[in-house]
């Protein structure tokens, strides 16, 4: 850093910190995260009910990540010590789909997507335990999946087909064949926490089907159908330390109302030298239907990105009108240095009070959410550190978009239009309005409102069928794609205001 | 009072911007509409939405030129020192901000008018083949979708014109006038109980005051189409009050 920007950089931090109105509306900008993350958590509650009795709401089983994740399904397996292997044909595969739309009315028969049934070895029956599989599904052709987010695609096609999943350790590979004889690899997956002992065995499962209907006043309403899959296995083959009986499993079934009552129970029955085996439910990671996300504890961010936005546009639009920018552009004639400097201190500032803000907010939201019976989504640490690191980024790189329009417009009621304009409707219109959701999501991928991808803790997976709309949640672009588009408006407003600070007058 | 109303449309009319804005409110309003209006489809062939409602959809984007005319033509005499002027010139302060009032007002009527009007068309020739009725001057609902709109963009402009007697700094007052409009709905959906969400969604300006669009399913909506602008009219005549009040008050 060279000295001349040095004392530039210093004179601009001194005008920021003398001037009462610029300290307070960054103040009130890091208040109002926390604030409204307590409101918001205190005012939202969720209770179940269990035969007319309110209990706390069962929570998703943890997968091996310590994410939260869906693993119902309908298994028939055996004990399997040490190294061996399972083949079988998957002869047919049918099943019922309930009061699809139009009408709402009828059961159906007939397959959704991602219905899948195969062959899989896990780590005992528990939910959310380890596990790889490989499997046929509706429409997606054969798969192999391991440790509910991991997904490789097989060759297209549904039943009938022959099936092989073979262990060696802590390494399972997958194998299909149309006849077989032929087999082709579908894909290898590393288990590393896999025991000795495992469970070995079919399965099959379907996951619900959506209706999704806009709301008129905003926002969608989700219903989830039930939906249910038989697969008829033929020349069931174990081979290795297998022992046991052929025991019968519904794996994740929920509770009915009634003591011991099982909804939707799965069942399978012995046909020749195979299994008939009907299952509903998934094996998939969680998504934001199962519980809060935990970016939803900030939704202050938007208030206080106003505030940011405000003091950014009269850090720069009062010399103007004061005519201060005279003896600053004096003071330093290097006008793009001044600029810089500008941008330095209100990006660095807008982060630290940003970053302390969420930092505070998240985890005391989290545990208020908790204490009132919602559950919240649990995610890895540093997934966590990104959400708030990147939501005060968020709000650093708006204040520097914000800092330029102003420089562009010199008049603080038009820059600080634009840059709301540009950053916060877009992401308003899209989450709580009645746009369509195909123009939400391309709002959020080409405006400055793509930034707030960022705060996105639950990823969307192409293999689960959930709704991945910006209403719930999910944006169309990765968090740091998202940060950048924003950050590429910043730059580009900067360059053209240094263009404009170099060319007039003042 | 005509005195006071010339001078505050000769002050507005040469202020650098009030054209463009007027001009923009109109092209925003009939095009987002009309993007809107094309992206309508019927999913299982269920044609659910309401069309009017989307047709004059561009409203929700084209208020905040609006609302940055009227603070522009308050705040702009706060920032340049003009307003000691115009305060001498017209001493009676009620009188000033009724005159503002009424050349802002008038404006923006014309602007909404003129975008309503270009909306309905847009929705004329767009509509037909997707299987959604194209908007008709003598269905009711819609006469009142229309109507309400034009009230809707000329109350949202008073409601700036308030804020900004009541702020006088013009960046400071866009925020708060853009803050109300568009992140107060985002408190309602804050909340998870169905009462107070219905009572905060009525209270939204934007919300309450956007009912009066609605044409499909007017009993599901948490307020009236007529009580859900008298909601925003209500902010309007207390910022208007409190603008007053300060201007009274102060300097």
């Amino acid at each position: 850093m060279s000295a001349g920007f040095a004392r530039a950089l210093r004179a601009e931090w001194t005008k920021f910190r003398t001037v009462r109105g610029w300290v307070l509306g960054t103040l009130a900008a890091a208040l109002l995260v926390p604030l409204l993350g307590v409101i918001g958590a205190s005012a939202s509650s969720a209770s179940c009910d269990k035969a007319g009795v309110e209990v706390a709401c069962p929570e998703p089983p943890l997968g091996p990540d310590g994410r939260a994740v869906r693993d119902e399904f309908f298994f028939v397996h055996r004990t399997l010590d040490g190294d061996g292997s399972i083949t079988v044909r998957l002869a047919s595969m049918s099943g019922i789909i309930t009061y699809p739309p139009p009408d709402h009315d009828r059961i159906v028969p007939g397959l959704v997507p991602w219905a899948k049934a195969g062959v899989i070895v896990k780590d005992g029956t528990e939910p959310g335990s380890s596990y790889a599989a490989v499997m046929v599904t509706g429409e997606h052709g054969v798969r192999m999946q391991h440790d509910y987010t991991g997904d490789v695609a097989g060759r297209p096609g549904g039943a009938p087909r022959w099936l092989r999943l073979v262990r060696a350790g802590p390494l399972l590979t997958g194998y299909e064949s149309a006849d077989g004889q032929e087999w082709a690899e579908v894909g290898t997956a590393r288990l590393p926490g896999l025991p000795e002992r495992v469970e070995i065995g079919l399965f099959a499962a379907s996951p619900g089907d959506l209706t999704v209907k806009q709301s008129d006043l905003g926002g969608i309403i989700e219903q989830a159908r039930f939906t249910e899959t038989t697969a008829r296995f033929e020349q069931v083959e174990v081979e290795g330390a297998a022992s046991g009986e052929w025991r019968h499993t519904d794996v994740g079934a929920t509770p009915g109302i009634a003591p011991g009552e099982i909804h939707h129970p799965g069942h399978a029955e012995k046909s020749g030298d195979g299994f008939t085996v009907t299952g509903s439910g998934d094996i998939a990671p969680a998504g934001t239907d199962s519980g809060m996300p935990v970016e939803l504890t900030l939704t202050g961010v938007l208030f206080a990105l106003v505030a940011v936005v405000v003091v950014a546009v009269l850090y720069v639009t009062a010399e103007y009108r004061r005519g201060l920018v005279r003896t600053t552009l004096a003071a330093t004639p290097r006008r793009g240095r001044v600029l810089a400097a500008k941008a330095v201190v209100i990006g660095a500032v807008v982060f630290a009070a940003g970053l302390a803000a969420c930092a505070v907010t998240v985890p005391v939201g989290k545990r208020l959410l908790r204490g009132d019976g919602n559950y919240v989504l649990p995610v890895p640490a540093l997934t966590e550190l990104r959400v708030i690191a990147g939501v005060a980024a968020l709000l650093a790189l708006a204040a520097v978009l914000a800092l330029a329009l102003g420089v562009l417009f010199r008049r603080s009621a038009a820059a600080v239009v634009t840059a709301l304009a540009l950053i916060l409707l877009p992401h308003v219109l899209a989450v709580v309005s009645v746009l369509p959701v195909g123009l939400s999501l391309w709002l959020l991928r080409v405006t400055p409102a793509a930034g707030f991808a960022v705060q996105q803790s639950i990823p969307e997976y192409p293999q689960v069928l959930d709704l991945y709309v910006p209403q719930a949640g999910y944006y169309p672009l990765p968090p740091w794609a998202g940060l950048a588009v924003l950050g590429g408006y910043a730059a580009l407003a900067l360059g053209l205001a240094a263009v404009r600070l170099n060319r007039g007058d003042v | 009072m005509s005195r006071a109303l010339r001078a505050e449309w000769t002050k507005l009319r040469t202020l650098r911007g009030t054209g463009w804005l007027l001009l923009l409110a109109v092209v925003l309003t009939v095009a987002v509409g009309a993007v809107l209006a094309a992206t309508l489809t019927c999913p299982w062939g269920r044609c659910t939405r309401d069309s009017v409602r989307l047709a004059f959809g561009g409203l929700q984007v084209s208020q905040a030129c609006v609302a940055l005319l009227a603070v522009l033509a308050v705040g702009g005499e706060y920032g340049s020192g003009m307003i000691a002027t115009t305060l001498t010139a017209i001493p009676r302060r009620g009188r000033m901000l009724a005159a503002k009032a009424a050349v802002v007002a008038g404006l923006s009527a014309v602007a909404a008018v003129v975008g309503v009007l270009g909306s309905a068309l847009a929705a004329r020739l767009i509509l037909p083949g997707t299987g959604y009725p194209v908007p008709s001057p003598v269905d009711g609902p819609t006469v009142r979708a229309a109507a309400g709109s034009v009230l809707y963009l000329v109350l949202v402009a008073l409601l700036a014109v308030g804020i900004a007697m009541a702020v006088r700094d013009s960046g400071v007052s866009i925020a708060v006038v853009l803050g109300l409009l568009y992140l107060f709905p985002l408190l309602a959906s804050l909340v998870t109980d169905p009462g107070w969400h219905r009572f905060l969604w009525s209270l939204a300006p934007m919300n309450a005051g956007l009912a009066v669009q609605t044409t499909v399913n007017v009993a599901s909506l948490p307020i009236g189409p007529w009580a859900g602008l008298g909601v925003l009219a209500a902010w309007a005549a207390a910022a208007l009050l409190g603008g007053w009040l300060l201007l009274r008050a102060r300097d």
